[in-house]
């Protein structure tokens, strides 16, 4: 109980050049597939006309589509919404007729009942000035978190926790990439929370690697980075770990229109916490991060010029 | 040394939490379904026989009424069921007739204990409380050269007044208006009149050819604020209109430079909703052209009843509905024949003045803007191959609503006669009082969400809140025992903050933001636990108890500090450029972490206090 002496040290860096080669081909992975194969944006991007349909037994959405198709319906997607019995159209243009008509031809072609829940029609161009927006938003928060992280650790530490953002919003939006989900704004929200949970994460790491380069006389940077991963191991694992069961609990039941943004949050979470164990710090030791550049706070500004 | 807080604190936390708990106490009453019933015009008093009929066609229908109230000016009809709510209301409007406005609404049941403090249940969203939602254009290209047709008209006069002859010419690529003259001594003076009478407009004098040109238009920064003022009174003209429609809380906002969103909570009529703002209408007052007048300065127009001829009226515009002060329909006390009294601004009376005085005995008619909804197919090529597109647009309509002459030299204030009937009467000064549009306006967006939608997106929404939560609890307890247990009072502690926060600012809850609570239960935890594990930490290095309570928040705190203000830094740039979803996310987010600061750190420290915080003789701790 009362050993002093650091016990059970976890060498987390001895993974460090795995780890940023799973990295580097996750990333590289991600870009790929978001400059080939994009995004699939959802209407809030593209605008078009989206509408839900109740049918009073479960249907086949092949089915669906394949009737769409026949009736000269190009360019639609259907998607099951919940349930079997669920389903949401989306097709381009944003005529009001046109989405009556649709809807009237999937009851003519259906015995039973087929209710219509909701009809939106979106224009696109509102999409793309939100897809400004945010995107300015994005590189907006960046930059008053970089000054933030400089001015209270030191000018290392801010570009290795925007690197770790940029590493973990990249991986989580390849994923949708690949798997084709549907982009749409409360995703975007995701990632933008995302950027939040993971830079917490990963300033938690830096706070502990910060304390033990002031507080400990030895050890190399290698050494001090696993002390402080080990000692905040506990805090990472508990935390990911409330707000993973948390998000499950969105995902299994917060229903279908909070369902891009849970798994972008998992995906986040998982990306997440990996990155502020492994890629955070592997960053600063990649820029060299020593003592020098720490110990003496009033010095902070200088450039650390060693090899 | 021993871990307590002065009396004060305690205090201070005691009231908060006390505070929190009253404020968000109105989000338990839920919102009664009714029907809301106003006269059609403002005069209009609903008598007691009047709510009884409605009452009784309820009855007769079967739909049980819970409750009625109200005023002479506006009744609400509680109902029992919501899925009746629809049914009641169409009912109560057949029974009633056009005298009234019937609407939707959502009436609040919280105790006048809690409004009288000024605590208000949260706002729900249209994805939880169903509804429409549009978002509406406005052509404010439109604007500015419906003004520059104006200015035109009125520089003629003043050139005609000034016995300066000159000849029309087309309009210059920019739209700069120009006028041709003879010599160059006419384009002169005429560039001086112009400039004399029309301080804001751009003249620039040129040579054309063997004519003397003279051209006029605004300048970018007068075009920008004619586009900033005619949005402004497309909003003012909207808000008028839904307050027509009688619905809760709507909606109306600015958006961007040119866009207005209308969200009409507990609507789903979308065709008259439709009906009421898409009379993207507005009105001119024309004279009638004289029988030997040019071809080229006057245009044609059929009236809206359909049954009389076509009219012949001048090119030159007196004035533009946007001029009305205030419209009243009545009847003419000689004739008993339906009439609407006019007030306009001073700049409109002064016109109004300018071209009835000399045209005493003409027709003066009134003429009925409308943008009619069209689609048309356009070809496109998208990625080298050609496809149809179908373009949703407008055509403009133009119809004659009356035709009237000019008793005697009009001015501020005057009357519409030769109307055709009480209706027509009633709804010109419906349509004027209402604010007619600056710009014409198109739908761009429309969102129809059902209220059973809604219903079914709240249930899950507090499902999988009290899911997670039950989840954190139970992991908390597991992994922290006692202070686990400190840590989950203080985690619902910050759910009711949250809620009282959200409720006082009158923020929205919408989907995304019941994601953001649900989220930043998940992280508030972390608070807690860095604190929780340094406490661990500090006893395993072998310090005192109380000194490691102590060094473990001290230490903990500058962790959660960094690591909370950077998201919350996040949070406030969201809410800053976001719209829509992103910002209901934000504004939890941001609510959330706040809170959450002040109960994973003022509210648990407190409570570690009071149960451990007195004990000298501490040896082990629960952790």
């Amino acid at each position: 109980m009362t050993d002093k002496t650091d016990e059970k040290i976890i060498n987390f860096m001895r993974l460090r050049f795995i780890a940023s080669f799973i990295s580097i081909v996750l990333v590289v992975g991600s870009l790929v597939s978001l400059t080939t194969k994009g995004l699939n944006w959802g209407l809030d991007f593209t605008g078009g006309t989206l509408i839900e349909l109740v049918y009073d037994k479960p249907v086949s959405t092949e089915g669906i589509r394949e009737q769409l198709e026949s009736s000269g319906y190009t360019d639609v997607v259907v998607q099951e919404f919940g349930s079997a019995q669920d389903v949401l159209v989306r097709m381009p243009g944003s005529d009001p007729g046109l989405a009556k008509e649709l809807a009237d031809q999937l009851s003519r072609q259906y015995e039973g009942n087929v209710k219509v829940k909701r009809v939106e029609f979106v224009g696109p161009q509102v999409g793309e000035q939100l897809r400004e927006q945010g995107g300015l938003g994005m590189l907006l928060a960046l930059g008053m978190v970089m000054l933030y992280i400089a001015f209270r650790f030191q000018f290392k530490f801010s570009v290795g926790a925007v690197l770790a953002l940029a590493h973990d919003s990249v991986i989580a939006m390849g994923l949708f990439s690949v798997l084709g989900l549907q982009f749409d704004l409360t995703v975007l929200a995701a990632i933008l929370a995302l950027v939040g949970y993971s830079l917490n994460d990963t300033i938690i790491v830096y706070d502990r690697v910060r304390e033990n380069f002031r507080k400990r006389r030895k050890g190399s940077p290698v050494e001090i980075i696993n002390i402080s991963l080990t000692q905040t191991l506990g805090r990472t694992l508990a935390t990911s770990g409330t707000t993973l069961m948390v998000l499950m609990a969105l995902f299994l039941f917060g229903g279908e229109m909070i369902n891009g943004f849970a798994s972008m949050m998992i995906a986040g979470v998982v990306v997440g916490t990996y990155s502020s164990i492994y890629i955070a710090s592997n960053l600063l030791l990649y820029m060299n991060i020593s003592r020098e550049d720490l110990v003496v706070p009033v010095k902070e500004d200088e450039v650390d010029d060693r090899p | 040394m021993l871990n307590r807080y002065p009396l004060w604190k305690y205090l201070l936390i005691a009231f908060v939490v006390a505070l929190g708990f009253v404020y968000s106490l109105p989000n338990l009453y839920p919102d009664d379904p009714a029907i809301q019933i106003s006269g059609a015009s403002s005069s209009t008093v609903l008598e007691s026989a009047v709510l009884e009929r409605a009452e009784k066609t309820l009855k007769e229908a079967g739909i049980a009424v819970k409750a009625a109230e109200g005023d002479e000016k506006t009744q609400l009809i509680r109902l029992q069921q919501a899925d009746q709510q629809q049914l009641a209301r169409s009912l109560i409007k057949d029974a009633l007739g056009d005298d009234y406005v019937v609407a939707l609404n959502l009436a609040p049941t919280t105790p006048d204990w809690l409004t009288a403090i000024g605590a208000y249940p949260m706002k729900l969203g249209l994805d939880l409380s169903g509804g429409v939602h549009f978002l509406l254009e406005v052509d404010t290209g439109r604007a500015v050269k419906q003004r520059l047709d104006i200015a035109n008209s009125e520089i003629r006069a003043q050139l005609r007044q000034e016995r300066l002859r000159y000849r029309t010419m087309p309009e210059r690529a920019d739209g700069a208006r120009q006028l041709a003259f003879l010599d160059a001594d006419a384009r002169d003076a005429a560039e001086r009149v112009i400039t004399r009478e029309n301080p804001d407009l751009l003249v620039e004098t040129g040579e054309q050819g063997d004519l003397y040109v003279v051209s006029f238009g605004f300048s970018e920064q007068r075009i920008r604020e004619l586009e900033d003022d005619a949005v402004r009174q497309n909003l003012t003209s909207i808000r008028n209109r839904v307050n027509e429609l009688g619905v809760s809380e709507p909606l109306v906002q600015r958006q961007g430079r040119n866009n207005i969103v209308v969200q009409l909570p507990g609507v789903q009529d979308t065709a008259e909703a439709k009906r009421i703002l898409g009379k993207t209408a507005n009105l001119e007052f024309r004279l009638e052209a004289l029988p030997n007048a040019s071809r080229t300065s006057t245009e044609s127009f059929p009236f809206r009843d359909e049954r009389r001829p076509n009219a012949l009226l001048e090119r030159d515009i007196i004035i533009t509905g946007d001029r009305v002060s205030s419209a009243q329909s009545n009847f003419d006390s000689e004739s008993g024949q339906p009439q609407v009294n006019i007030s306009l601004d001073s700049t409109g009376g002064k016109r109004m003045n300018d071209a009835t005085r000399g045209n005493i005995g003409r027709a003066m008619a009134v003429l009925f803007i409308e943008q009619k909804p069209v689609t048309r197919v356009e070809t496109r090529v998208v990625d080298g191959e050609t496809v149809r597109v179908e373009v949703p647009g407008f055509r403009e309509e133009k119809h004659i609503i009356s035709l009237a002459t000019i008793q005697s030299a009009l001015g501020n204030q005057f009357r519409i006669t030769g109307l055709n009937s009480v209706g027509e009467a009633s709804e010109l000064a419906l349509l004027l009082r209402a604010g007619s549009l600056a710009a014409p306006m198109h739908f761009v967006e429309e969102r129809t969400v059902g209220p059973s939608l809604g219903a079914e997106n709240i249930k899950m929404g507090i499902d999988s809140t009290l899911m997670g939560l039950a989840l954190i609890v139970m992991f908390m307890i597991v992994v922290y025992r006692v202070f686990g247990l400190l840590a989950n009072i203080a985690l619902t502690i910050n759910l009711m903050l949250m809620l009282a926060m959200m409720s006082l600012f009158g923020a929205t809850l919408t989907m995304p933001g019941i994601a953001g609570i649900v989220l930043t239960l998940g992280m508030a935890v972390d608070a807690n636990v860095l604190v929780f594990s340094r406490i661990r930490e500090e006893i395993k290095l072998g310090r005192p108890i109380q000194r490691a309570i102590h060094d473990g928040y001290d230490r903990a705190f500058i962790s959660i500090f960094d690591g909370n203000i950077t998201t919350l830094l996040v949070g406030v740039i969201l809410f800053a450029v976001g719209t829509g979803p992103i910002k209901g996310f934000a504004v939890t987010l941001s609510i959330g972490i706040l809170t959450s600061l002040f109960t994973a750190i003022m509210v648990t420290r407190s409570l570690v206090n009071l149960v451990y915080g007195g004990r000298r003789d501490l040896k082990k701790l629960n952790i």
